[in-house]
């Protein structure tokens, strides 16, 4: 008679959004391992048609509460791409700096409150704070430096309401954003020792060989714009996305799985914008990623805390060096003006790429949106890694097995709100 | 005394609200003391079961299960507070109250067979009774705080129901309707984020739904005025709270 061991975690924790994982083992082996996204769909893409493209950016936010500015991002660029509007260097660096914003507070979020924990054997950040406070603390300054980045130029940290086509509603001052200095800075201090000590964490020692896809730009780190690359050589526009991507149906399976049509599963997020982007960081920012054990590409999905400590240096950096070079612009925002048409736009959430597609008419109303956020691209990157983790701990026992798995999941900061129309539900595969 | 056992449980949403809890950065470790957090998924994966002094809830009902789940969150709560215009109105997801779900699920998923949803959002008080309400999309940080505060002493929270327009006038702000011609909501949406669009020479958008008295016939006539046409009206009115009485009224007479 077959031993069968079914382990289901029916509420993935420390993960944005709701997800449930199903491990089957038969005789052994591992026979499956399921991620199930059992979010509710809540039909974004449907009921964007017939809406102002102005109303876009405000309405995509509400799909994710952790990066609001990413939707606020790929949104207003497709759109702007087709009514050819182009605002000037000013208005696209404080879109940057809003940004960064964003990633300093989601990555000090993940790292400390969310991942660190699996690392040192606590349920949750707020119990490791009895033990590592002082790293807390470090965590959640810089969190609030990035929040207060993003209130100060998008007016509040979740879905900000001064991103509009063609700009901002209002400039911040230079008195505003010069206020930010000191907490920025700290913050970049505050990394460093995030970094410095999640590099004394005992990483177990897995490689993996993902295609991984994020943008490139000639000479930034990627946030807003750039072609999309892959560690196998794809280099692409974002409006050609489609010819090379896909969602495809798995047999026995319900979910829209994001696949590189010519070769499968990829990762997108912190690991592959690394990879693929390690040039354009900073020479002291590449000292400080060796100095934490990283070579210019990390495969290992557990060092991504790693990664997302140099991206926090780096952004900080960043939002600094935005600050100091500020000069408000003439005008808030370039003059919309609609035309019919349809525009495709890549941005870098901090989860990874970010792709938003609009159709317009002439009056500027939507008529399709389609929208593939980075955790459905990732959902076949992750199964395959659980695959990888579970049958490396196929003897452990239950409880050891699940955080091994739950871990694996979190090693890729999976948003599963953003996700849900890449919906799966469980269906026994016997 | 034990301290309150604090749940924090999501339905249909974007997990901003419950993220408004995390975002109290200076206040997190003084909260986590004061009440004992004992079922708050996103942030811990120490699960205790019920009953719980106090929950919070995020998100509308879109599934026949969490129509279920939200019975059994009930049943097994103190004192039940929504959060959030998920929670309280059905949230941006409550569009397809107004269309035909069947057709938007046909429109997002290749597969429309696998999905299971209802043909409606709605707000947590359609299904259970609630104790307590906090606009917003996304809650103010400070309101749920005050929520926190007031429930640890045993009083009614300070949230006040007025409109945003009362807010602008306490904080001193220049009308952007009056002074500028834009077209605003604060006249009609529920106080809570001091006025903040107005603050970046925007008007208003309702993201607190809304405020405790309306006019809202009155308001979009002066839309009209300021050159809004009844489209824009239909569509300002119909967004993140649209199935909230008022709003939903005013979108349907210019449809």
């Amino acid at each position: 008679m077959a031993d069968t061991r079914r382990i289901r975690v029916e509420m993935l924790a420390r993960v944005e959004g709701e997800g449930a994982l199903e491990i089957d083992i038969e005789d052994g082996a591992v026979e499956s391992v399921r991620l199930s996204i059992f979010e509710p769909p809540r039909l974004f893409e449907a009921f964007m048609r017939g809406r102002a493209a102005g109303e876009a950016p405000d309405m995509a936010a509400r799909i994710c509460g952790i990066c609001p500015v990413a939707y606020q991002m790929s949104a207003v660029h497709a759109i702007e791409s087709v009514f050819g509007m182009q605002p000037g260097p000013e208005i696209r660096a404080l879109r940057r700096l809003l940004y960064c914003g964003e990633y300093i507070e989601s990555h000090a979020l993940h790292m400390v409150m969310l991942h660190a924990p699996d690392f040192l054997g606590y349920e949750d950040g707020i119990a490791m704070a009895a033990d590592h406070g002082d790293l807390v603390v470090r965590a959640l300054a810089a969190k609030k430096a990035g929040n207060a980045l993003m209130i100060a130029v998008g007016g509040r940290e979740i879905h900000p309401i001064n991103v509009r086509l063609g700009g901002f509603y209002r400039l911040p001052t230079r008195a505003e954003l010069t206020a930010l200095q000191p907490a920025l800075a700290q913050a970049r201090d505050d990394s460093v020792a995030i970094l410095r000590w999640a590099s004394g964490f005992t990483f177990p020692d897995v490689e993996r060989d993902w295609e991984m896809v994020a943008l490139r730009h000639p000479t930034e780190y990627p946030l807003i714009e750039g072609r999309i690359a892959s560690t196998s050589g794809i280099d692409i526009a974002a409006d050609e996305f489609e010819t090379v991507f896909e969602e495809r149906h798995v047999a026995h399976s319900n979910a829209l799985q994001g696949m590189v049509r010519a070769r499968g599963a990829y990762l997108t997020g912190p690991l592959a914008r690394y990879a693929l982007n390690y040039d354009r960081l900073p020479p002291h920012i590449q000292a400080l990623a060796r100095e934490a054990g990283l070579g210019p590409v990390c495969r290992n999905p557990y060092r991504s805390i790693l990664v997302r400590a140099v991206e926090t240096v780096y952004f900080c950096e960043e939002a600094l060096r935005i600050i100091a070079t500020y000069r408000p612009p003439a005008a808030a925002m370039v003059p919309l003006t609609p035309r019919a048409g349809t525009g495709a736009w890549a941005t870098e959430a901090p989860r990874g790429l970010l792709w938003h597609r609009y159709e317009l008419d002439a009056e500027g109303s939507i008529v399709t949106a389609r929208i593939v956020p980075p955790t459905a691209q990732n959902q076949p990157a992750i199964e395959a890694d659980l695959l990888n983790i579970a049958t490396l701990h196929v003897d452990d026992d239950d409880d050891t097995l699940q955080l091994a798995c739950e871990a694996a999941v979190r090693n890729h900061d999976p948003c599963i709100s953003c996700a849900t129309h890449f919906l799966k539900l469980s269906v026994t595969r016997r | 005394m034990p301290r309150p056992r604090l749940a924090v449980l999501k339905f249909a949403s974007c997990d901003g609200c419950q993220l408004s809890l995390l975002d109290c950065e200076d206040e997190l470790i003084a909260v986590a003391g004061a009440v004992e957090i004992v079922n708050f998924p996103e942030a811990s994966r120490a699960v205790q079961p019920g009953p719980y002094d106090v929950t919070l809830v995020e998100g509308s009902i879109t599934t026949a299960h969490d129509a279920e789940r939200i019975r059994e969150v009930r049943a097994d709560s103190g004192l039940l507070v929504t959060i959030g215009a998920c929670a309280t109105a059905g949230g941006i997801q409550a569009l397809r109250n107004f269309g035909d779900t069947d057709e938007y699920v046909r429109a997002v998923y290749a597969h429309p067979d696998y999905i299971s949803t209802l043909a409606t959002s709605t707000p947590i008080s359609d299904h259970v009774k609630v104790d307590f309400e906090l606009r917003g999309c996304p809650i103010s940080k400070r309101q749920l705080l005050e929520l926190v505060s007031a429930l640890l002493a045993g009083r009614r929270p300070v949230v006040p129901a007025h409109s945003v327009c009362v807010a602008c006038k306490l904080a001193g702000r220049v009308c952007v309707m009056v002074a500028q011609g834009t077209p605003c909501l604060g006249p009609v949406t529920h106080t809570g984020c001091n006025a903040l669009c107005p603050s970046f020479h925007r008007g208003c958008y309702g993201c607190f739904g809304p405020a405790e008295t309306t006019n809202t016939a009155s308001l979009a006539a002066q839309w009209e005025v300021l050159g809004a046409t009844r489209r824009d009206v239909h569509r300002a009115f119909r967004t993140f709270n649209a199935a909230a009485e008022p709003f939903c009224r005013e979108a349907d007479a210019h449809g």
